[in-house]
């Protein structure tokens, strides 16, 4: 494709200097959204997976110096009473040792938060597909073991997950924008291209060369700019979404899960400069038959 | 020449001798809303005939050359090509009868970045021959019309008569059934005049029905036996 042979002196063209840069910045942002979308992809997918499979009661710590013997009790009564929960699949009290792992990321490993009065936590494993009526337990359980509480989470859960498929959707729009705009670009430099050799054209034209045989050329060019430009965009945004990895993986806690980027992310981010000569080869073609239409 | 004119003879031509090739019934001819340059014109070309198409300047012969080789559509009237009538043949069909019409243009129109082989071997790649044959037709033709030694030479750097020879022989390359040719002998000198006009017999032989516009009365005069059309303010007025 990109060494066929062609009439039209089309190399040396202004659009030909000015398209490739064009297409870089295109495919950059188009790499950095794209990279976006499956990150929070991702973080959809475990908070999702997160708020529809678990549940956390929270056992408040007896004070006094029989109060880690009562402690230790209520959190077997309210284990107990999980367990016989009907569309509850397991239930688990945290050991000191798992919750202080929790709290490292904020308060650190210091001497100081091992003595803290610590709540004490239980983590629940409910059936996704149960109707589990949550106010009806919370009730149940702040009766039946005194500072108990059931740790609803899902609602704020909810909520953030709302505001990434949000963002993840505005990035899909980036995305579809990105491309809209190659193209509007790609049809005027291809316009911009036939008027300059419109002569030429109209030789083809006149011995009997179809649409197509023209309008071939002229993709081919598109094709072949869009793929140079599209490399260098790749070029520019690996090392950007590496630097970015590399910042968040900085800031991970037990808030955030992972946000490296997945293998089928690095994949579809690597065929960004082929879609975007393909891209640009179709719409040289139309805008040429477009144009060509025109002509007896 | 001598392959170009075997192949020329082996070639099928779906027109006999006699049938007409070309016909204009009533046929007129606007630009935008501006008067009209064609009135009325009617004649018919049979196939194989060899006609001069005369006029004075600014009488109409380009406008009708275009109509014939179908760079415009008429504003009325009926035009029919190879037995297609021109309003009713679909775009997408144009071109293969386009093909099949050899044009060489007044102002030559040829592509200033191609080689002269590259130009007259365009009518050969647009239809897809294959490229082994394209180098041995174009070189052939090109010595033929006495350019062997121009064959890579770009046409900014050629002469007038070189630029003209080039455009006849990219008219010619496709063997086309029907060749126009817009004042072919304008810019070269009596010797290459003749040979040209040698060569376009030669093509009408062969069963190439040959239409030639010129203004050049001598030429006329030198191939009387040929008839003639005679174009006046925009109207065929007579032939002979």
């Amino acid at each position: 494709m990109l060494g066929r042979h062609s009439d039209l002196p089309l190399k040396g063209d202004a659009t030909s200097r000015f398209l490739p840069w064009l297409v870089a910045l295109m495919v950059y942002l188009s790499a950095v959204s794209l990279a976006g979308v499956f990150v929070l992809n991702g973080l959809v997918h475990s908070w999702d997976h997160d708020v529809s499979g678990t549940l956390t009661v929270q056992v408040q710590p007896v004070p006094g110096e029989a109060g880690e013997a009562l402690t230790d009790e209520r959190v077997r009564q309210a284990v107990e009473l999980m367990r016989r929960t009907p569309g509850v699949l397991a239930a688990r009290a945290l050991d000191k040792k798992q919750i202080l792992a929790l709290l490292e990321p904020w308060l650190g490993n210091t001497d100081v938060v091992k003595d803290l009065p610590l709540p004490r936590l239980i983590d629940v494993i409910i059936d996704p597909d149960a109707n589990l009526e949550l106010l009806e337990l919370a009730d149940r359980l702040a009766r039946s073991v005194p500072g108990a509480t059931l740790d609803d989470h899902r609602i704020w859960l909810s909520r953030l997950i709302n505001l990434s498929r949000t963002t993840e959707w505005v990035a899909i729009a980036i995305l579809v924008l990105i491309g809209c705009v190659t193209s509007a670009t790609v049809i005027y430099a291809t316009r911009t291209s036939m008027a300059v050799h419109r002569s030429v054209i109209e030789v083809l034209h006149l011995i009997g060369a179809h649409d197509d045989y023209i309008a071939r050329q002229f993709a081919d060019r598109s094709f072949a700019l869009g793929f140079s430009g599209g490399v260098i965009g790749l070029a520019l945004a690996v090392p950007s979404l590496t630097a970015i990895g590399w910042a968040a993986r900085r800031i991970e806690g037990g808030f955030l899960p992972s946000l490296s980027l997945p293998i089928t992310g690095w994949v579809m981010i690597a065929m960004l400069p082929v879609i975007a000569a393909v891209l640009a080869m179709l719409t040289a073609r139309l805008a040429v038959h477009g144009t060509l239409a025109r002509m007896p | 020449m001598s392959s170009f004119a075997a192949s020329g003879e082996a070639k099928l031509r779906n027109n006999r001798r006699g049938e007409n090739i070309i016909r204009f019934d009533s046929v007129g001819l606007r630009y935008g809303l501006g008067p009209e340059v064609l009135r009325d014109v009617t004649f018919a070309l049979p196939s194989g005939s060899f006609h001069f198409l005369t006029g004075s300047s600014g009488a109409g012969k380009s406008s009708l050359m275009r109509l014939m080789y179908l760079g415009l559509r008429p504003t009325r009237g009926r035009v029919v090509l190879f037995d297609r009538d021109i309003a009713m043949t679909k775009r997408y069909e144009l071109p293969a009868l386009r093909r099949r019409v050899g044009v060489v243009f007044q102002d030559f129109r040829l592509l200033d970045h191609l080689s002269a082989m590259d130009n007259v071997a365009l009518p050969l790649r647009v239809r897809g021959v294959k490229e082994s044959e394209v180098r041995k037709h174009v070189p052939e033709l090109l010595n033929w019309v006495g350019l062997s030694e121009q064959i890579n030479a770009k046409p900014p750097t050629l002469s007038g008569g070189q630029k003209q020879r080039v455009a006849i022989a990219r008219a010619v390359i496709g063997r086309p059934d029907l060749l126009l040719a817009d004042e072919p002998t304008g810019n070269v000198d009596d010797h290459i005049a003749m040979r040209l006009l040698h060569l376009f017999e030669e093509l009408n032989r062969l069963g190439t029905t040959v239409l030639i516009a010129t203004h050049n009365q001598s030429l006329v005069d030198r191939f009387s036996q040929y008839p003639r059309l005679h174009i006046e303010r925009g109207t065929v007025v007579g032939a002979g």
